[in-house]
């Protein structure tokens, strides 16, 4: 018998550990530096969003009175960024599609790595360009005119709820991804399920001014209830209740997403 | 002797014989209604290379998957270097490489990079990683371009960047998924050159292709399957020997005369001649008559007034083989002429009774 299989016997627990953060790792670099390579990424994560500032601020922002002392630049801060985390999804959908298109993930499947790296080290590439996004819309902001009124802990409180938020959804899109696996069809229908969640809640306007069936979906949707809770952090205002009913959501979701993307990936061919 | 694999379990080795370094039985997949596998068996001894031969959608690609511990089969079992692709895929990944049928690479990274970030998840120090993909991209021809992105490489640099990559972690035993599908004649020839080499190391290789050139200039054994079940299995000259002998062929231009060739050559053909009456081309199995047969066969078609071009005797091609098992040959299936090639594949079944 060949001795080809004993030059590498089974590693104890801690070395596999070790090995799992260290493959995290190395997937996390390679994510980022496709994500430096490519111009259309940076584009599209970095670019689109601040002209979404830019829009809402100077186009529609004067025809939306939602009177509350800084005007409608500290409404619509939090709100954006918490549509850029959630639009960020897309870019782990769209990644994972190819590489399982591209035989990528099929390569790492083989190798003697932590399979669990693939995700782990994608989720953690997406919130750093996620944590870039939000740092890049702040600064915009704050050129046109945003202030944080709360103080500074609730403020890194916001972008962390708004990371962790933007992470939550990539467990969906991953879940997407690996489900639809057609490049196409994702670059297609990625976002779409995204479009009524956002827009339909407290991101951009106040919820009063909708009409009143729309307004009870609104009220209790869960993009609603993490912007408020952003909202509260950034301008002060009553924050639990909303801080609460959002973690309890995000929770949820993640129960449930996070083993079927798990699941898609480990089934995925 | 018995050897000790993962989990407790024991695979049986007659006294004297070097344990295969892939073992194949009674393999079995379905995906919903398609069978793509259906009872595969094959053994490849150490240091060998096997071709794994057939047709699109033949099942190649599923048996690869399930011997990289890609895919789980529903039944039989599979065995590399002693370890169950089921029970113990961890250490079956810890001794194979695989280059899939698509090239995995990174199309933004560099060829350094991509081979880099694969040696780091080999578990390769920083080190150690550069420079095994600093002798990969020497020897495999792409150094001069290791710090291009890979999307800029030829289809052929491609390929070769990803053999490399495969490579990484010193496979006792590799999988190649038709490594040369979509290449260029001269790229082509360039992969053989490469794979030679690397057999030549003690590689195991398992390499599937639809061409059977290919497969004769490789591979040492040649298992060749169709619908999910091995239909022949053998060294090149074994199957060709199953064609029984060596082959007239000659071309009719004019098709109206196609008929009175036939019944010219007929008592000269062993078995019923083979007609493509799309091109006109006539192929008869001539057993041992050698240019005896071929003189033969000048004659009787002038004897009856019917012009040929291409007149030549050969020895069988594994195409050959191909037609002779299955009643079509190895690329037709794509094209998909339904009802002749059913009625014919029918026949193919029956002579793969008495073959085996
Ligand atoms: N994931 C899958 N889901 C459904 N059917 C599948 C799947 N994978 C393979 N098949 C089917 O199984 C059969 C065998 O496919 P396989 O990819 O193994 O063929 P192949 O010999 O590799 O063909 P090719 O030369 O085209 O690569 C085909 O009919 C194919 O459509
Ligand atoms: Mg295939």
């Amino acid at each position: 018998m060949s001795t080809a299989g004993l030059i590498a016997p089974e590693p104890r627990i801690g070395q596999r550990i070790r090995w799992a953060i260290g493959d995290s790792i190395t997937l996390t670099r390679r994510s980022l530096l496709v994500w430096l390579r490519v111009p259309a990424f940076i584009v599209f994560t970095v670019v689109q969003p601040v002209m979404f500032v830019l829009l809402f601020r100077y186009v529609f922002g004067g025809a939306i009175h939602v009177g509350i002392p800084g005007g409608y630049v500290d409404y619509l801060m939090p709100g954006i960024i918490g549509q850029t985390a959630a639009f960020a999804s897309i870019g782990t959908a769209i990644a994972l599609a190819q590489e399982l298109q591209r035989g990528v993930i099929d390569r790492f499947r083989s190798m003697p790595m932590t399979r669990s790296a693939v995700l782990a080290g994608r989720l953690t590439a997406d919130a750093a360009r996620m944590l870039v996004t939000i740092l890049v819309i702040l600064g915009v902001g704050y050129l046109v005119g945003f202030r944080f009124r709360n103080g500074a802990v609730p403020a890194v409180g916001m972008v962390l709820l708004s990371v962790t938020f933007g992470l939550t959804v990539c467990c969906v899109s991953a879940f997407i991804g690996l489900a639809i696996k057609d490049e196409e069809s994702v670059q297609a229908f990625g976002l779409i399920w995204l479009f009524p969640l956002t827009f339909v809640s407290s991101a951009f306007v106040p919820i009063a001014s909708m009409p009143g069936w729309l307004q009870t979906f609104a009220n209790n949707q869960p993009v609603t209830l993490v912007i408020n809770a952003m909202r509260a952090l950034a301008l002060g205002g009553p924050i639990s209740p909303y801080l609460w009913k959002s973690l309890v959501w995000l929770a949820g979701i993640l129960v449930v997403f996070g083993p079927l993307a798990v699941r898609a990936y480990k089934r995925a061919s | 002797m018995t050897h000790l694999v993962d989990e407790g379990r024991f695979v049986d080795m007659p006294e004297g014989t070097s344990a295969p370094a892939i073992l194949v039985e009674g393999l079995r997949k379905s995906f919903g209604p398609v069978h793509a596998l259906r009872g595969v068996d094959f053994t490849v001894p150490s240091g060998t290379v096997l071709g794994l031969l057939g047709p699109n959608g033949a099942g190649k690609t599923t048996v690869v998957r399930i011997l990289t511990t890609l895919l789980e089969p529903d039944g039989g079992r599979a065995v590399i270097e002693g370890h169950d692709v089921v029970h113990a895929p961890a250490a079956v990944r810890r001794n194979i490489g695989l280059a899939g049928q698509a090239t995995a690479i990174q199309p933004e990274l560099t060829g350094r990079e991509n081979l880099e970030i694969v040696g780091r998840l080999h578990h390769l120090s920083w080190p150690q990683s550069r420079q095994r993909a600093v002798d990969l991209l020497e020897r495999f021809d792409i150094a001069d371009a290791a710090d291009r992105p890979a999307k800029t490489y030829s289809g052929g640099m491609q390929r070769r960047l990803d053999l490399a990559a495969s490579l990484i972690g010193h496979p006792a035993v590799l999988f190649l998924d038709e490594p040369t599908t979509g290449l260029d004649p001269r790229s082509r020839l360039g992969m053989w050159d490469v794979i030679r080499e690397l057999v030549s190391g003690g590689t195991t290789l398992l390499l599937t292709t639809q061409y059977l050139d290919e497969a004769d200039e490789l591979a040492d054994q040649i298992v060749v399957i169709d619908h999910g079940l091995v239909i022949a299995a053998g060294s090149a000259e074994q199957l060709k020997d199953r064609v029984g002998g060596d082959l007239v062929e000659f071309t009719v231009p004019d098709r109206t005369r196609l008929a009175d060739a036939l019944a010219a050559v007929s008592g000269l053909s062993e078995g019923d001649p083979h007609v493509d009456q799309d091109a006109g081309r006539v192929t008869i199995s001539v057993g041992v008559g050698g240019s005896e047969a071929l003189v033969d066969a000048v004659r009787r078609l002038d004897g009856a007034g019917v012009a040929t071009v291409g007149m030549s005797l050969r020895r069988p091609s594994l195409d050959d083989v191909f037609l002779a098992l299955t009643g079509h040959g190895a690329e037709d299936e794509s094209r998909g002429r339904g009802g002749r090639r059913r009625g014919r594949r029918r026949r193919g079944a029956e002579r793969r009774a008495d073959t085996t």
